[in-house]
Formats: structure tokens, C-alpha cells, sequence
């Protein structure tokens, strides 16, 4: 049995309760104020901006939305709160009841799982600590720690789901399948980047197994902060392995904090539950309830964008793709990309081959993802308009690639500046081929003499002598006439 | 309402942070009970028809438009630090807890 909390830190200007900047990077403590530094007589006041954010992802979860709820206050005592306590909701969260329908690949075909959602709440976000001393920068064996606040009071949105049973071999791959469609869901909204190696979208993952045959759930363990969607599939793996090594040698899970370990792909023990945690959660006097109208509500209905599931299934109707195809689309990460060059005018299969090919080499050879390339899908649709009307060669177009790449401007900035236009103005291109014909007198003769076939040797030297730039096609014929072949 | 435990009081002073002493936990103890039985009474009072509350006043939907605004520069900010280094607040080790 899987179980997933997941945590989406919002993209508003401001934090949850005070106007600090949420911009990631800043130096250390420039983005703290008497709100979320929890100075004395400073109160909070919820940004309007975050809740409604809430509100449509609860709606795009299919959730319930609370007429009224309220804030609660979680009490602890960590230095990454410099309040004691994170301004949270509990027994009243905004939105209830919701599910999101997740597709798994599996050697029968894709099986479809319902993943039901138990919640999604409100919180902010806490500080960022660093530990100091000891050997391995962990907490264990510190000396002492330092924080910085700027994190402090970001708004987070937390997505519980209730118990997923029913996936078996598969959970592991489901939970990914969840991740993933949570995370494109939240993109389409526009609500956060969920960038997840920036942290602003985080996993805890809760795993349990039943004995085949059984009919009680065993001991779950709870492993934290899993931050990539790699790594939720690794974790459950390895918690079902883990687990199951246990239970068959006769031997108990413990339920308790685990925490992934990235390089390994296992997870290790943390704190043991057994000492629960009692966090004395009461509503925060210092906010007001949260009371969403019914007109507000349908107001942000009628502003939800198309689920990513359904824009999935009518691009590929639309683009005429086959499921694998689609489904190689979606494993790049590429699909919003095409979709978006396609609406800046280019057709959907160039598109697709520049960001399935040389678009995706790029990314994995910077090791950064598909989308943090810098270059838009409006300008790779401009070097796709540029060599469908002849201007660039396949081959100059990637030189304009590594251009906007490089920072050196727009595809036609580049063109311009590195001067990659495509020679077939016959003038420019005759004296490449007078040339090529001049130096290669043994490839000329032959095509004199009838092997036509020997014409390649002279457009490769026309080619060369124009860096790429030569119009092959133009060129060729240039050749065979000037050798009277043609 | 029952009774404040000792034990109580001692859990409560572990997750508060408090180092306190044996005759203080009897004495807090007492007093707690005082406290706790004085809210019960309120309790009794209203009854379902009057809803609980967790604000004196009856407002809701308070909110705060979303755009960002200077707050402290770091001097200011860590001016009531007990330490500092690196512009960040430094605090002792957290023992046995969890990050």
C-alpha cells in the first residue's frame, strides 16, 4: 500500500502571511521581515493570491472545497520556524475528497489507477538550515547549525492521498505515474514551477505491504524529502524490498522516518516514531477563517485550464502520433515544448524531431532538463520556419541552435551576426564552384567523362569552402553544368 | 475533568523546552488543574448553541493582496541574533531530532 504527501511550493511575488519576496537564490536572510522573523506584536494576514491558488488545484483534483475553514497552528521546536510553531491547517484543510487518474506502463499495456486524494492544505514553507561541523554535513555529529529565513513563510500547498491499494508489482511505478501527473497538473495552473530540484515540489512517500494472501496492511515506514521522480520509483522499490527481506526472515518492520539516499537508491533509518510526535495543533488566533463563497468558487472553476490527461490524448489525435510515440513525448518531458512551437507556427512533427533529437541531446549533455534550455519554443519554430523556406541548411540551423543557446540573441540575431544564411545566389555560389572544380581536376574529368557520381567529391569541396553554407542542391547542378553533365 | 498528572506536566515540559524541577511539576500540576477546571466551567456554559470560536471578532476572508515588499535588510534582521555567521542565524546542534 502506497501513500503519498506531497508538497508544491507556490509561485506567488509574496509569502503566505507577510509581503516578502519568494525569488529563489537571494542571499541569506534579505528576504525575512517582524512576520515570518516572528517578531514580537507582528501578525500574519494570509495572501489572498495563495488561497485561491489552493482553490483551483483542489478543483482540478476533483476535491471538495471547504465553506469554511481555518488555520492551526503546529507546534514544535526546531530553529527552522522562528515562530515554535508553522502556521498549517489540520482537522479543517480547504479542499477534501478529490482523485487523479494515473496511467502505468506495464508489459499488458497501460492499467489506469485512481489515486484518491485524502486533502490538500495550506501551510508556508520553513527556513533553510545548514548544519556545521562534524563529518558529513548532516545533523548527525554537528556542531552547531545556521539558518536563513528567506524560505521561511513561502506558501506550500500539501497534496495527501488517501491509502493507493490495488497497485501490487506496479507501486512503484504508480507512485512515479502520480508524481509526474500531480506535477504537470500544477504546471498547467500555472501555480508554482514545480521545479523538484529546486525543492519546489517534494515527495514523502509512506509504504506498507500485506502478506500475499493476508488481509491486513503491515507496519508502514514514512521516507522523507524524495526529490526527484526517479527517486519516488527508487524509494518504493527499495521500501518493498526492504520490507518484504524483513518480513519473510521472520522479522518486523518498524515504523518509523526513513531517509533516500540518492547516490545508493535505499533508504536509511531516521528517528523512530515511537516517541509520536505531539504537535498540539489549536486554530491560529491570529487569522481569520478561510470562508470561500460558492460564486468564488465557480469563478475559479470556469478559469481551470484543460487537464493535462485530456490536452495528452487530443494532441495526439491532433498530431496523429501512435501511443509510442506519445508516450516517447511524454518521457522527454517534451510534450509542452511541441505543443507550444506548434502554436507559434511550426508543424508538429519538425517540432517534435528538434526537441526529441537535437533539442534533447543538448539538454542531457548540460545535464539540466528540456525545458531549462534557453530557447523558447517560439524560436525553435522560427529556425523550423527558417530552413523550410531555405534560408538555413539542417546543419546551419543547429549552428543557429548553439547560437540562441549561447546567449548571442534571436535566431535571426544569430543568423545575421555569424552570417549562416544558405548561399544560392548563383554569383556567390559560381566562384565556390569554379574553385572546387579548379582544385580537384581528377574529380572534374571524371565527371566530364560521364561518372556523375563523382559530382559529390566537388559539392563537398563547394561545401566546405562556404562552411556549410553553400545550397547543396543549387550547387550540384551548378557543377554538372559547368562540367557540361548536366 | 479529571486531574493534571505529574506526568502530564512533564510531558508538556519536555515539548515546551522547560527544565523543570521536581517540586515544580507537583506545583504546576495544581495549577494547571485550576486552570483547565475554570475552562471546563466556560464549557458547561455554552452549550450547542453557541458555537466554538477561535476569534473574538466575526470576520473572515481577510487577505492580503500578492506583491512583494522590502522587508528588513540583514542587519536589521539579524540584529537579535544570539550569533551570527555567514548573514544566518547560528543556533546550537539540534540532538536526536530529526532534520
Amino acid at each position: 500500500m502506497l501513500g503519498l504527501e506531497t508538497h508544491v511550493e507556490l509561485g506567488t511575488a509574496s509569502k503566505m502571511f507577510c509581503s516578502c519576496s519568494t525569488v529563489f537564490g537571494a542571499k541569506p536572510n534579505t528576504q525575512v521581515c517582524p512576520v515570518c522573523l516572528a517578531l514580537p506584536g507582528s501578525l500574519p494576514v494570509a495572501n489572498g493570491a495563495a488561497v485561491e491558488s489552493a482553490i483551483r488545484l483542489g478543483l482540478m483534483l476533483n476535491c471538495s472545497i471547504a465553506s469554511w475553514c481555518r488555520f492551526a497552528r503546529k507546534n514544535y521546536f526546531y530553529p527552522d520556524m522562528p515562530k515554535n510553531y508553522q502556521i498549517s491547517q489540520y482537522d479543517e484543510p480547504l479542499c477534501t475528497d478529490g482523485y487523479l487518474d494515473v496511467a502505468v506502463e506495464t508489459p499488458d499495456g497501460p492499467r489506469e489507477f485512481r489515486v484518491g486524494i485524502e486533502r490538500v492544505h495550506m501551510e508556508e514553507d520553513t527556513g533553510k538550515t545548514s548544519h556545521v561541523g562534524g563529518a558529513t554535513g548532516r545533523i548527525h555529529g554537528a556542531d552547531y547549525s545556521i539558518v536563513d529565513y528567506n524560505r521561511a513563510g513561502i506558501p506550500l500547498l500539501e497534496v495527501v492521498t488517501k491509502p493507493i491499494e490495488h497497485t501490487g508489482e506496479f507501486a512503484p511505478e504508480a507512485a512515479r505515474a502520480y508524481v509526474r501527473e500531480l506535477r504537470d497538473l500544477v504546471r498547467s495552473l500555472g501555480i508554482s514551477d514545480v521545479r523538484m530540484e529546486e525543492g519546489s515540489l517534494r515527495c514523502d512517500v509512506n509504504v506498507s505491504l500485506m502478506p500475499r494472501g493476508g488481509t491486513e496492511w503491515g507496519t508502514r515506514s514514512e521516507t522523507k524529502n524524495v526529490n526527484s521522480l526517479r527517486s519516488v520509483e527508487r524509494a518504493v522499490r527499495h521500501e518493498m524490498e526492504r520490507q518484504a527481506g524483513l518480513l519473510d526472515a521472520g522479522q518486523r518492520v518498524v515504523q518509523e522516518t526513513r531517509h533516500f539516499q540518492e547516490a545508493s537508491g535505499t533508504t536509511v533509518s531516521g528517528r523512530s516514531k515511537e516517541e509520536a510526535q505531539d504537535y498540539r495543533y489549536f486554530p491560529d488566533p491570529d487569522l481569520v477563517p478561510v470562508a470561500p463563497s460558492a460564486e468564488w468558487i465557480e469563478e475559479l472553476r470556469a478559469t481551470l485550464p484543460e487537464p493535462p490527461a485530456a490536452k495528452r490524448a487530443r494532441l495526439q489525435a491532433e498530431w496523429g502520433l501512435s501511443d509510442e510515440e506519445l508516450r516517447d513525448l511524454v518521457n522527454a518531458e517534451a510534450t509542452d515544448l511541441v505543443a507550444a512551437t506548434v502554436d507559434a507556427g511550426a508543424p508538429s512533427a519538425e517540432a517534435r524531431k528538434w526537441w526529441l533529437n537535437e533539442l534533447s541531446r543538448r539538454s542531457t549533455e548540460a545535464e539540466i532538463s528540456l525545458s531549462a534550455l534557453a530557447i523558447t519554443p517560439a524560436q525553435v519554430a522560427r529556425i523550423i520556419a527558417l530552413v523550410a523556406e531555405g534560408t538555413l541548411t539542417n546543419k546551419l540551423a543547429r549552428q543557429v541552435v548553439d547560437g540562441v543557446l549561447n546567449g548571442e540573441g534571436t535566431p535571426d540575431e544569430v543568423v545575421d551576426a555569424r552570417g549562416l544564411k544558405v548561399v544560392s545566389d548563383d554569383s556567390a555560389l559560381g566562384a565556390a564552384v569554379d574553385a572546387a572544380i579548379a582544385d580537384n581536376p581528377d574529380a572534374a574529368e571524371k565527371v566530364r567523362s560521364g561518372k556523375v557520381a563523382a559530382a559529390g567529391a566537388l559539392v563537398g569541396a563547394v561545401m566546405k569552402a562556404t562552411r556549410g553554407q553553400a545550397d547543396a542542391g543549387r550547387a550540384r547542378e551548378l557543377i554538372l553544368e559547368r562540367l557540361g553533365a548536366g | 475533568m479529571s486531574a493534571i498528572t505529574r506526568d502530564e506536566v512533564a510531558h508538556l515540559a519536555r515539548l515546551s523546552r522547560l527544565a523543570l524541577h521536581e517540586d515544580e511539576l507537583d506545583q504546576l500540576a495544581a495549577q494547571l488543574d485550576v486552570i483547565i477546571s475554570a475552562v471546563a466551567k466556560v464549557q458547561e456554559v455554552a452549550q450547542g448553541d453557541i458555537p466554538p470560536s477561535s476569534h473574538a471578532l466575526p470576520l473572515t476572508n481577510v487577505y492580503r493582496p500578492d506583491e512583494a515588499r522590502p522587508g528588513l535588510d540583514p542587519d536589521q534582521a539579524l540584529a537579535g541574533a544570539p550569533a551570527v555567521e555567514d548573514e544566518r542565524f547560528r543556533v546550537p546542534r539540534i540532538l536526536g531530532e530529526e532534520a
